[in-house]
C-alpha cells in the first residue's frame, strides 16, 4: 500500500512513492538517494538527520512518510549550495574548522539554516539554543558557533 | 613560506559540508544484503538450545553459526581469547551467537526476533571487587588480565622522610565514545575467494591481521578500505575487526556483499567503553610541598576478554605519577576480568583515569598543607634532567612549567582560588606514540608517490576520522619536499594500496608517520637529484625531468625511533615514550547549592604540542577533547544492572550539548621535539587528560566538597553535602 | 498496514469509533514513532492534518489551546506569552527545536509521562482538557485526567481536543522549573510549576504541581493547604519546604534518586516563595 505524495524537494517538484510507515529519513536516503542527511540515533536525540520541512527544522528519523502532505517543501543539505558556490554557512563551516568527522555537519548546517531564515541576526545565545538539538562529539561546538556567528556578521542573505 | 603552521582548510572539508562525503551507510552495492547478530541476553552461562520459530519463513535469509567460520573462531588482537561467535561459554550480555543476513534490514530484524535461545545461567562476576575476590574464576587462574609493577628509590625511606602522608582513593566510570556515526562494515566476496572490506574503522591493517586467521584466507586475498569515518575516538580501533568478522562470514555464506551497520542501541550495548578504574594513592610530602614518596595502586575493569586491556593498563600505569618528580615511587597496576563487554581504547587510553586520580590527589595534598594548588604543582613539576619512575631521564621538549605559568596567569588562578570563586587546576602530560618498544616493533611504513603529472601522493594506512590527519600529513610533505600544498594529495587508506603505517591511535600519526614522511621526502629529493640533477628552478621541473627519464616513483620508508631511546619490557624500565606533550587546564564552575547542578563556565587550556602543524585543527582537537572530558566529569556514565546496560540510548547517556559547553580559551605552546616532524609531538589524546580533574578540583573550591569519583553528578554532591 | 490520514475531527472520531479501525492516533509523532521503534502498529490514525485543532483562542476568562498546537507555536504565541508565560518556559525545554517544531501539546498530555514538561504547568493552572467522541464533548480537570502510571481517563473512542487554561487573576504569578539531565534535550529529574497570589506577604492562593516525583504528574495538596492564608516569613518557608519533601514520594531510577528529588523539589519551592515574597510590594 504505497502512497504517492507530490513534494517540493530542494526546490524541485517530485512525485514520491513510498510506504506511509517508512521513515522520512529512509525515503530521502534510499528512495531519493539524498544521503547527505545522516542517521545517528534514530530517536530524535542527535539531530544528524535534521532537514527543513516547510521552513522548520525537524528530525527526519521520527517523521513517517504518511505524515507528509502534497505540496510540502523539504530542504536538505544537498539543496542549499549554489551551482558553483557553497552556501555561506557551508563556506564558514569550512573556514572555521567547524567540521571534523563531518557526520553531524549536514544536520547542524540545516538547523543553522532554519534559524537564519527566521532570524537573520541571532545572538550567540540564540545560536546555541538553535543547534542544541544537534550533537557533535568532535569539535566542542565552539567552532560551529563561531561559523554561524561569522555568517551572521557577513550580512549575506540566507 | 611553508604551510606547516598555517590554518589550512581540511582537504576533505568540501565533501563534508555539502553532504557528499560517503560514510559506510551511504554506500550501496547491487545485490547487497544486511546482516544482524543474534546475541546473548545473559552475562554468564552457556547456550542450551537455539530454536528457529517456524512462524518466520527462514528461506528468506541466510544463517551463519560458528561452524560457518572458515578459519579459527577467534578475533586476533593481543591475545587470541576473543571468539567471534560464542563457543562454549557466554561471558557477557550481547555476545554474538549466530548471524543472519537478509535482503533488507526489516527482514533481518524480523528474523532476529524469531530466534529463541535457551540458556544455562551462571552467577556473573560484574565488578572489580568481585573479580579480585575471585567470586568465580572467569579468566585464567585468578581473573587477572594484566599486571605491572615498578619501583624507583626506596618507598619506605621516602615515607620516613615525609612530614605528612596523604591517602586517597579515586574512581572513574565507563565512558561511551558516542561517535555520532555508529559502527558499520561492508564485506564483499571476491571471485578469487577473498573478501574486500569497506567500513568505519581506525586501523585497516588490524582487520587484515585478524581476518587472515578468522577466515583462513591469505592477506593477499583480503583488502580493507576506510569509508569516511563519522568519529571514532578509539572506539573504532579494535571493534571493527569483530564487525568485519561478522560481515565476512555472512558474505561468504550468502555469496554477496553484506552490510552491517549498528543501530545506536546495539552499538552502545556491545561495543567497547573506557575502562572503569579504581586508583589508590598514598603520598608522602614535605611541609613545603615537595613530594618524597608516591605509592600508587591501579585497578582497571577489563571486561570479558583481553582485547586491548594490557596496553590500556600499561599507558594508565605509565601516566599515573603525573608530570611530577618524586624520588621514591612504587606503582602497581592490575586489570581484572568481569562479565561485561570488553572495555577498550578511548582517547587517552587509560591515562585520563590515572591522571584524574593523581590530579585530585595533588589538590587534596595542597589542601592538607594549606598551599595553593598552583604552588604545589610548580614545586614538583618535572624538568629537563629529572628521572621519571621508569628511570627515563627527561631530555628535551618539556613545556610543563610554561603551561602551568601561562594557565595560572591567563586565568588569574591564584586570586580566584583564594576567593573560592570555583576554580580548579589540572596539570598533565601525555606520551606520544606507542608505549615502550612499541614503535620499534611496529616499524611503521609510509610513503610518497611521485605521479606522472609531477604531483605527490601521500601513502599511509593512517586514517582520517575527523582529527585531520589527511590534511596535516600533506602539509608536512608539502614543506618537507618544498612544494605548494596543492601539489600534494593523499591516497585513501586501503590495504591494497598503502603501506602498513600501524594503527591510527596513541597520538602517533602526526609525530610518527609525519616523521616517516619527512624521511621519505628527503629520500625522494635525493633520488630525483641523482637521476635528474642539475639546475632546476623548482621541484616541479626537477620532478618532470626525472619522470621523463624514469616515470613515476614510489618511496616507502619505515620509522626509526629517536636515537638513545631504550625500553626493557621485562623490567618496565627505560624510556616509556620518546616525547611527552604537556598541558595545564583551569576550569571555572558555578554550583547551584539548591540543586547541586554544576555549570562549567570557562576552561583555560594551555597545551604544549611541540609544533602546531595546523593551529586551527589543534585548537579543534583541544576543544573537542576537553568537552568529552567535561561530559565524563559530570554526566557520562554507563550504568549496568546485572551486566545489562541501562542507559543504552542517546536520550539516557548524557553527552554535552551546546548549552552545556563552557567558553574555551586555548593557548598552544611549542617546545619542539627534535625527532618529530618540524618539532611536532602527539596531541589527539592530551586534551582528554585535563578536563575532569580541573572540574572536580573547581567544584571543591566552590563548595568545599571534594568528590573522589566521577561523574560528579548533582546526586553525588548532594549525598556528600548531607554528610557534612 | 492501514493508514488513515484524517482531514477533520469528525472523520478521525469516526475511524476510532469503529473497533475494527481503532488504531493509535498519531499527531507529531515525536514520542510515538520512537516508542514504535520501527515495529509499526497494524494501523495508524494520523490526525496531524486536522486544522481545527491547531488554534490558540482567547476567550473572556480562558485561553484554549488546540491539541495539535506544537510547542514551537506556543513559544511564539503572544497570547500564551501574556497569559501563561510558565507554559512558554515549559515548551522551550521540550527536547530541542526539532522536537518543539513537531511535538504537540495534546501529545505531551496524553503521552502521560510522569516526566512530561507541560503537564505540571497546566495542572498548576487548574487547566481542563476537552475530550471528544462522536457522542459529544466532556471537560475534565487535568488533575483528574491521570489515573495511574501512563493511564489516563481518555476513553478508547475519544480524542483529547483542547486544553483550556484559566486566565491569571490580578496579582497572580507563576514559575516553571525543570531540573534535568543536562541543559538542553533533557529529561527531567524534577519538573515543577508553582502558581500563587501573594498579597501583603499573605498567601491568598497557591498551586504546586510536580513531575518526575510520582507515577503521574501530581499536585501537592497538603503543602498547598499548609501555605494557604499564611503570612510568609523564613520559618513558614522552611516549614513549607519540609512539608513538600514529606508529601512527595519519588523513586530512584536511571536519572536520579528519591532523596535528591525531594531535596530539589523542596528547595525550588523555597526559592519560589522567597523570590515571590521579596518581590511582593510590601516586602
Amino acid at each position: 500500500m504505497e502512497k504517492n505524495i507530490a513534494l517540493i524537494i530542494n526546490g524541485k517538484k517530485r512525485k514520491v512513492k513510498a510506504h506511509p510507515a517508512e521513515r522520512l529519513l529512509d525515503v530521502l536516503r534510499e528512495n531519493l538517494k539524498l544521503t547527505g542527511t545522516k542517521e545517528g540515533c534514530g530517536e530524535g536525540e542527535c539531530g544528524a538527520c535534521s532537514i527543513v520541512l516547510n521552513g522548520e527544522v525537524v528530525n527526519s528519523c521520527i517523521i513517517i512518510f504518511g505524515q507528509l502532505d502534497n505540496g510540502d517543501e523539504i530542504t536538505t543539505i544537498e539543496g542549499i549550495a549554489g551551482k558553483k558556490k557553497l552556501h555561506p554557512l557551508q563556506q564558514h563551516f569550512l573556514e572555521c574548522g567547524a567540521s571534523q568527522c563531518g557526520i553531524c555537519t549536514p544536520g547542524m548546517i540545516m538547523a543553522a539554516y532554519a534559524l537564519l531564515k527566521k532570524n537573520p541576526k541571532p545572538t550567540r545565545e540564540e545560536i546555541k539554543e538553535a543547534v542544541a538539538g544537534n550533537l557533535c562529539r568532535c569539535t566542542g561546538y565552539t567552532k560551529i558557533i563561531e561559523a554561524i556567528e561569522k555568517c551572521v556578521i557577513s550580512n549575506v542573505k540566507i | 613560506m611553508g604551510v606547516v603552521g598555517q590554518n589550512v582548510i581540511r582537504l576533505d572539508g568540501q565533501d563534508k559540508v555539502t553532504g557528499r562525503a560517503q560514510y559506510v551507510d551511504d554506500i550501496t552495492m547491487p545485490d547487497m544484503w544486511q546482516g544482524v547478530a543474534v546475541r546473548s541476553t545473559i552475562p554468564s552461562g552457556k547456550v542450551l538450545s537455539i530454536n528457529f520459530n517456524p512462524s518466520f519463513n527462514w528461506k528468506k535469509v541466510v544463517i551463519a553459526d560458528r561452524h560457518d567460520i572458515p578459519g579459527r573462531n577467534v578475533v586476533t588482537m593481543i591475545e587470541e581469547d576473543l571468539p567471534l561467535l560464542v563457543h562454549d561459554e557466554i561471558r557477557h550480555i550481547g555476545e554474538a551467537i549466530i548471524l543472519i543476513a537478509a535482503p533488507t534490514k526489516q527482514i533481518a530484524e524480523e528474523a532476529r526476533r524469531h530466534v529463541e535461545i535457551k540458556y544455562e545461567e551462571w552467577e556473573p562476576v560484574l565488578t572489580i571487587e568481585d573479580s579480585k575476590a575471585k567470586k568465580r574464576i572467569i579468566h585464567g587462574k585468578d581473573n587477572v588480565i594484566s599486571h605491572y609493577k615498578i619501583s624507583k628509590g626506596d618507598i619506605a625511606k621516602g615515607f620516613g622522610e615525609a612530614d605528612l602522608i596523604v591517602e586517597g582513593t579515586y574512581r572513574t566510570g565507563a565512558q561511551e565514545h558516542s561517535y555520532i556515526e555508529p559502527q558499520g562494515m561492508i564485506a564483499v566476496p571476491r571471485e578469487d575467494g577473498g573478501v574486500d572490506f569497506v567500513g568505519s574503522l581506525q586501523c585497516p591493517f588490524y582487520i587484515l591481521k585478524a581476518l587472515e586467521r578468522l577466515l583462513g584466507i591469505s592477506a593477499s586475498k583480503l583488502s580493507v578500505k576506510q569509508a569516511t569515518i563519522g568519529g571514532a575516538f578509539g572506539g573504532k580501533e579494535d571493534y571493527p575487526s569483530v564487525l568485519a568478522g561478522y560481515a565476512s562470514v555472512l558474505a561468504l555464506k550468502a555469496k554477496r556483499p553484506v552490510k552491517m551497520v549498528y543501530a545506536r542501541e546495539e552499538d552502545m550495548i556491545v561495543t567497547t567503553k573506557r575502562h572503569p578504574s579504581v586508583v589508590r594513592h598514598k603520598t608522602g610530602v614535605k611541609k613545603n610541598g615537595t613530594l618524597v614518596a608516591q605509592e600508587i595502586e591501579i585497578e582497571f575493569d577489563g571486561g570479558a576478554y583481553t582485547t586491548l586491556t594490557p596496553v590500556v593498563l600499561s599507558r594508565g600505569f605509565l601516566h599515573s605519577f603525573g608530570p611530577y618528580f618524586c624520588p621514591h615511587v612504587k606503582i602497581e597496576g592490575t586489570a581484572y576480568a568481569t562479565n561485561t563487554p570488553p572495555n577498550g581504547a578511548f582517547r587517552g587510553f587509560g591515562a585520563p583515569q590515572t591522571l584524574f586520580a593523581v590530579e585530585a590527589q595533588m589538590d587534596k595534598i595542597a589542601e592538607a598543607l594549606n598551599m595553593s594548588p598552583y604552588e604545589i604543582r610548580k614545586r614538583n613539576c618535572l624538568k629537563i634532567g629529572d628521572e621519571m619512575p621508569t628511570g627515563q631521564i627527561l631530555k628535551e621538549s618539556a613545556g610543563g612549567m610554561e603551561c602551568l605559568e601561562r594557565a595560572a596567569e591567563m586565568s588569574d588562578f591564584e586570586n580566584k582560588w583564594k576567593e573560592k570563586k570555583g576554580v580548579g587546576m589540572s596539570f598533565f602530560l601525555h606520551g606520544g606514540g606507542f608505549t615502550g618498544s612499541g614503535e620499534v616493533k611496529l616499524k611503521s611504513k609510509a610513503g610518497i608517490r611521485l605521479e606522472k603529472d609531477a604531483t605527490l601522493t601521500v601513502l599511509t594506512g593512517c586514517t582520517d576520522m575527523g582529527q585531520g590527519a589527511h590534511t596535516v600529513l600533506p602539509q608536512i610533505v608539502a614543506d618537507a619536499v618544498g612544494v605548494p600544498l596543492k601539489m600534494v594529495g593523499i591516497e585513501t587508506p586501503d590495504t591494497s594500496k598503502v603501506p602498513d603505517s600501524g594503527p591510527t591511535v596513541a597520538s602517533r600519526t602526526t609525530m610518527v608517520i609525519g616523521k616517516v614522511l619527512c624521511v621519505c621526502a628527503e629520500e625522494l629529493k635525493k633520488r630525483l637529484s641523482e637521476v635528474a640533477g642539475g639546475n632546476h628552478r623548482d621541484f616541479e621541473s626537477l620532478a618532470k625531468a626525472f619522470l621523463k627519464k624514469r616515470g613515476p616513483l614510489t618511496i616507502i620508508e619505515a620509522y626509526e625511533p629517536a636515537p638513545g631511546i631504550h625500553w626493557d619490557d621485562s623490567t618496565y624500565h627505560g624510556d616509556a615514550y620518546a616525547a611527552y606533550s604537556w598541558g595545564c587546564d583551569v576550569a571555572e564552575v558555578e554550583v547551584d547549592m539548591d540543586t547541586f547542578e554544576v555549570k562549567v563556565e570557562r576552561v583555560y587550556m594551555v597545551q604544549d604540542v611541540g609544533r602546531a602543524v595546523n593551529p586551527q585543527m589543534c585548537v579543534g582537537q583541544i576543544e573537542g577533547g576537553t568537552l568529552q572530558a567535561v561530559g565524563w566529569a559530570l554526566t557520562e556514565e554507563q550504568r549496568y544492572d546485572r551486566g545489562r546496560l541501562l542507559n543504552n540510548r542517546m536520550q539516557t547517556y548524557i553527552i554535552p550539548t551546546t548549552l552545556d559547553t563552557p567558553e574555551f580559551e586555548t593557548v598552544i605552546i611549542e617546545h619542539p621535539f627534535s625527532h618529530g616532524p618540524m618539532g611536532a609531538k602527539g596531541l589527539g589524546e592530551l586534551p582528554l587528560d585535563g578536563g575532569a580533574p580541573a572540574i572536580v578540583n573547581a567544584i571543591a573550591n566552590a563548595t568545599g566538597l571534594r568528590i573522589a569519583e566521577i561523574p560528579v553528578t548533582p546526586e553525588k554532591l548532594y549525598e556528600a553535602w548531607k554528610k557534612i | 498496514m492501514r493508514y488513515f490520514k484524517c482531514e477533520n475531527l469528525t472523520e478521525a472520531l469516526g475511524v476510532i469509533a469503529d473497533k475494527e479501525t481503532r488504531f493509535p492516533l498519531l499527531a507529531g509523532g515525536t514520542d510515538l514513532i520512537v516508542q514504535w521503534g520501527g515495529r509499526m502498529p497494524e494501523g495508524i490514525v494520523d490526525i496531524g492534518g486536522v486544522e481545527e485543532l491547531k488554534l490558540i483562542v482567547q476567550r473572556e476568562n480562558v485561553v484554549e489551546i488546540g491539541a495539535l498546537v506544537t510547542h514551537g507555536t506556543i513559544v511564539a504565541s503572544k497570547i500564551v506569552q501574556r497569559d501563561c508565560s510558565a507554559l512558554v518556559d515549559a515548551c522551550k525545554t521540550v527536547g530541542a527545536i526539532q522536537i518543539q517544531n513537531r511535538g504537540t501539546i495534546g501529545g505531551n498530555i496524553v503521552n502521560a509521562s510522569p516526566a512530561g514538561d507541560t503537564p505540571p504547568v497546566l495542572m498548576a493552572f487548574d487547566a481542563k482538557v476537552e475530550l471528544t467522541s462522536l457522542a459529544g464533548r466532556r471537560h475534565i480537570p487535568l488533575r483528574e485526567f491521570y489515573l495511574s502510571y501512563r493511564k489516563t481517563a481518555l476513553k478508547p473512542d475519544e480524542i483529547l481536543t483542547r486544553v483550556i487554561i484559566p486566565k491569571p487573576k490580578p496579582g497572580e504569578s507563576a514559575t516553571f522549573y525543570k531540573i534535568g539531565t543536562r541543559k538542553a534535550q533533557a529529561i527531567s529529574k524534577v519538573v515543577m510549576c508553582v502558581r500563587s497570589i501573594i498579597q501583603n506577604e499573605i498567601v491568598e492562593d497557591i498551586a504546586i504541581a510536580l513531575g518526575s516525583v510520582a507515577p503521574t504528574v501530581v499536585r501537592a495538596p497538603k503543602t498547598e493547604k499548609f501555605l494557604m492564608g499564611k503570612k510568609l516569613n523564613e520559618n513558614i518557608i522552611d516549614e513549607a519546604r519540609k512539608s513538600l519533601a514529606e508529601e512527595i514520594k519519588p523513586i530512584d531510577d536511571i536519572r536520579s534518586t528519591a532523596d535528591y528529588r525531594k531535596f530539589v523539589a523542596a528547595n525550588l519551592l523555597g526559592r519560589y516563595l522567597t523570590d515571590t515574597f521579596l518581590r511582593s510590594p510590601s516586602a
